[in-house]
């Protein structure tokens, strides 16, 4: 079953450095742009894969491997975050 | 953000249980002693790490269940399947130690200044950070209109209920109850459908904001229901859980 982008808020944080949910992420593959929040999220894989709502590619694939975060953006065209104020 | 060490950095924080509260059956609200919480928006999580004596650990993502300014709390619902829901509502006790991380995400999230009018729908736990919107609005004196719709299988496993009846006049609470109605029960019986929207759904034209929490599946048909009665998609904000 699918959970969102919410489910992933503190392992993007821990990745980012930067609060990622509210991010907009646009599709490489449909050009769907959507905040994280909304992404479609599976965590019981061996890795957390992030599809898009839209046409379901993959968009992220976040593995946790001996200690490292291996994170494959490719599915993504952007994404963009909301720059820290001064 | 003043005094933040590193902003944006994430780190683990050793909580201590300070009290724990059943709310039904198989739902708790624990409290948490959080020396160095840096506050919360309502909506926001926190992740829980457990760490077995052989070093195995699992982490979770929990809805915070309590308002800024208020002891740090999540409401946990049970799954007998469970790795770490178990052992949250049936061994841990006050006094008892857990890692936590947090406060997590800002889109599922609402302060007085985000407005409304609020139309929060809840299934089941998809209630817990829902309450923390209606506590904060409560809290911080906003007098954006609320109203709540949630959804729960029977009487008994309605969360809070003793707190949301009295928002009765301030906040607007309706319930439904999909399997089993007790005798002369006044609320909504069934799921969430288009005619229960028809009468709690602001009108479009009112510029409401939405909230919905709940199972994947609850979630999307309501977010559906929501964007037929010409909800823009970017004021329908959801959230989806599963066990795990």
């Amino acid at each position: 079953m699918a959970l969102d982008g919410n489910a992933i808020g503190g392992l993007l944080l821990e990745i980012f450095a930067a609060e990622m949910t509210s991010a907009e992420a646009t599709c490489a593959t449909c050009g769907a742009v959507c905040p994280v929040a909304d992404t479609m999220v599976y965590l019981r894989g061996p890795g957390t894969v992030v599809r898009c709502r839209r046409c379901t590619s993959v968009l992220m694939v976040i593995s946790r491997v001996r200690g490292l975060n291996c994170v494959d953006l490719s599915g993504l065209e952007a994404l963009q975050v909301k720059a820290a104020s001064a | 953000m003043a005094g933040t060490a590193v902003r944006g950095r994430l780190t683990w924080q050793v909580a201590t249980v300070a009290t724990t509260a059943d709310e039904t059956d198989s739902v708790r609200t624990i409290a948490l002693d959080l020396p160095d919480w840096p506050g919360h928006q309502a909506g926001q999580h926190l992740d829980v790490r457990l760490t077995a004596e052989d070093g195995y650990s699992a982490e979770r993502s929990y809805s915070i269940a309590s308002a800024d300014g208020e002891p740090v709390a999540i409401t946990v619902e049970r799954l007998d399947d469970g790795e770490v829901s178990p052992y949250l509502t049936r061994e841990l006790r006050p006094g008892d130690q857990m890692e936590v991380r947090g406060p997590i995400g800002n889109w599922f999230t609402w302060g007085p200044h985000d407005g409304g009018p609020l139309l929060l729908i809840a299934g089941g736990s998809g209630v817990v950070p829902l309450r923390a919107i209606l506590r904060h609005r409560q809290r911080s004196g906003s007098t954006v209109p609320a109203r709540l719709l949630y959804s729960s299988r029977s009487i008994q496993d309605v969360i809070y209920r003793n707190e949301l009846d009295q928002y009765r006049g301030n906040a607007e609470v309706w319930y439904t109850l999909t399997r089993r109605q007790p005798p002369g029960w006044g609320g909504f019986a069934g799921r969430v459908d288009d005619a229960m929207l028809a009468r709690i759904a602001w009108p479009a034209s009112q510029r409401p904001l939405a909230f919905i929490c709940g199972p994947t599946p609850f979630v999307e048909a309501v977010a559906e229901l929501l964007v037929a009665r010409h909800y823009p998609e970017s004021r329908v904000k959801t959230e989806r859980f599963g066990g795990a």
